[in-house]
């Protein structure tokens, strides 16, 4: 039976990860997703995990050494952050396209320069096009139950992609949590045997990665494209069965007091339970406030996203990372696009905010929502706003 | 290029694009590619097989009369078996 226990949530996305059975680890630590790996390393030295620990000297050589390990049909997890996924960035796009379905944990960090070992997205964001499936955890129940959901949906067999669960670096990772850790014989009940499509086998000879002459690439793109779109449906099924064995149901996007809001927030991460008490705040005094958390990023869940804001007159969208010389941040381009010339779509408003750690409290929250309420009347000069930054 | 083997569409390209079949790369014809050809002078030659080593693709092989030939369906005319031959028995001539 599952146990509810006091722990922090790097060491119950370890221990979803043991839970997994996996075959090979292949990671480099870094702060803040050190933990993970820590665990992770520690329960293979003593036993309780029979797995492949691969102490690698780089995250290149992490990622390049995942590719291999699917490839030959192991269950395959590392994880990474910040300049940890940067330096991985030229092998992360190589597993989609090649169906690997390797699990990583991202605990999203901002990037250099100036340095810093702090929360938000730019890590990421970054990493956005890379072609793997990625859902965004609000706690620490959601980290640990989303990562053995991301195992379960990377390898079922219409899919054999690779999943990326993203938790924000030290606010999540790092916090002590009450989770509900599930029991082997649970996790067995809801997690198959990894079974690949095809395996590297010398017996029975194939290739993986070949050349893209100009004939086929457009193709081969395509097809990987595709079955990123066509994911969405096995996603969703992985959430509704995890909810019928276990009680908790998750969706691509989750609303509060949405029905009859005027305003939405629009938020991914653990700023959603902020932006939550927020809400509470300003209902409280008579503002129709609610929000819409983008859980499921990749694939952008279009039609859920719509049906969730419904006919409101606005959305605050968050972003927590600064695209220089774009025309917003990513979440607020992409909501931009899926509404363009949509009859009687929302205005939107972009707020980047909770950059390099900095806190996105109650009171900013409530300070998009007024700035929002004034743009309604009057459109701003810019595209988006940087909130909270100071001139002088 | 001419080759044509490989147009599939995205919904008929194998699983991953990955090569189900082992040693296929010999169904893909190279030889279109090439601007020059290797032309053997026979006198010069003393059938030491330097061009046959030699050969990034492997097009050479060896003939019943024991001197060396470029299969044209896959020599690229890199002219590098022009290049090694001790005897300057090849020489690279221009493609019709």
């Amino acid at each position: 039976m599952a146990k509810r226990v006091g722990i922090e949530v790097s060491i119950a996305l370890a221990e979803a990860v043991r839970l997994a059975n996996v075959d090979v680890v292949a990671a480099f630590p870094i702060t803040p997703q050190t933990h993970i790996i820590e665990h992770l390393s520690e329960s293979i030295a003593t036993g309780d995990l029979d797995a492949n620990f691969i102490p690698v000297e780089s995250e290149h050589a992490a990622m390049s050494c995942c590719c291999g390990s699917s490839a030959a049909g192991a269950r395959t997890f590392t994880s990474s952050s910040s300049q940890g996924l940067m330096l991985m960035s030229e092998v992360l796009f190589i597993p989609g396209p090649l169906r690997l379905p390797i699990v990583m944990a991202v605990a999203n960090r901002a990037l250099s320069a100036p340095i810093s070992i702090w929360n938000d997205h730019q890590d990421i964001m970054s990493q956005r096009d890379i072609g793997w499936i990625q859902t965004f955890a609000e706690n620490g129940q959601e980290a640990f139950d989303l990562t053995l959901h991301a195992f379960r949906v990377a390898e079922d067999r219409r899919v054999s992609l690779p999943m990326i669960v993203n938790i924000d670096g030290f606010i999540l990772s790092h916090v002590i949590e009450p989770i509900e850790i599930l029991s082997q014989e649970e996790v067995d009940q809801y997690l198959p045997p990894f079974k690949p499509v095809y395996r590297l086998d010398p017996r029975r000879p194939i290739t993986m990665g070949p050349v893209g002459i100009p004939e086929v690439y457009t193709e081969a793109r395509m097809a990987h494209s595709e079955a990123i779109k066509a994911s969405k449906r096995v996603i969703i099924q992985g959430w509704k069965e995890f909810a019928e064995l276990f009680g908790r149901q998750y969706n691509p996007v989750e609303t509060y007091h949405s029905e009859d809001a005027d305003i939405l927030l629009i938020t991914m991460g653990s700023i959603s339970e902020t932006a939550m008490t927020a809400i509470d705040t300003m209902r409280d005094k008579g503002q129709k406030v609610g929000l819409v958390r983008i859980r499921l990023w990749r694939p952008f869940p279009g039609p859920e996203f719509r049906k969730a804001v419904g006919k409101v007159k606005a959305l605050a969208v968050v972003d927590r990372c600064l695209p220089p010389g774009a025309t917003a941040g990513p979440v607020g381009t992409e909501l931009r696009s899926l509404f363009y010339k949509v009859p009687s779509a929302p205005k939107i408003f972009n707020f980047i905010a909770g950059l390099g750690g900095r806190d996105v409290t109650v009171k900013r929250f409530e300070e998009m929502v007024d700035k929002t309420k004034a743009y309604i009347k009057k459109r701003p000069k810019e595209l988006y706003e940087v909130i909270g930054v100071r001139e002088k | 290029m001419a080759n044509t083997d490989a147009i599939v569409g995205w919904k008929t390209i194998t699983f991953g694009c990955h090569v189900l079949e082992p040693g296929s790369s010999a169904k893909f014809r190279t030889g279109d590619w090439r601007s020059q050809r290797p032309v053997l002078d026979k006198e010069k030659c003393i059938k030491c097989g330097m061009c046959w080593i030699f050969c990034p693709d492997m097009a050479y092989s060896r003939t019943e009369d024991g001197y060396f030939e470029a299969n044209m369906e896959y020599c690229k005319g890199c002219g590098i078996c022009a290049h090694e031959c001790p005897k300057d028995a090849i020489t690279m001539a221009p493609e019709e």
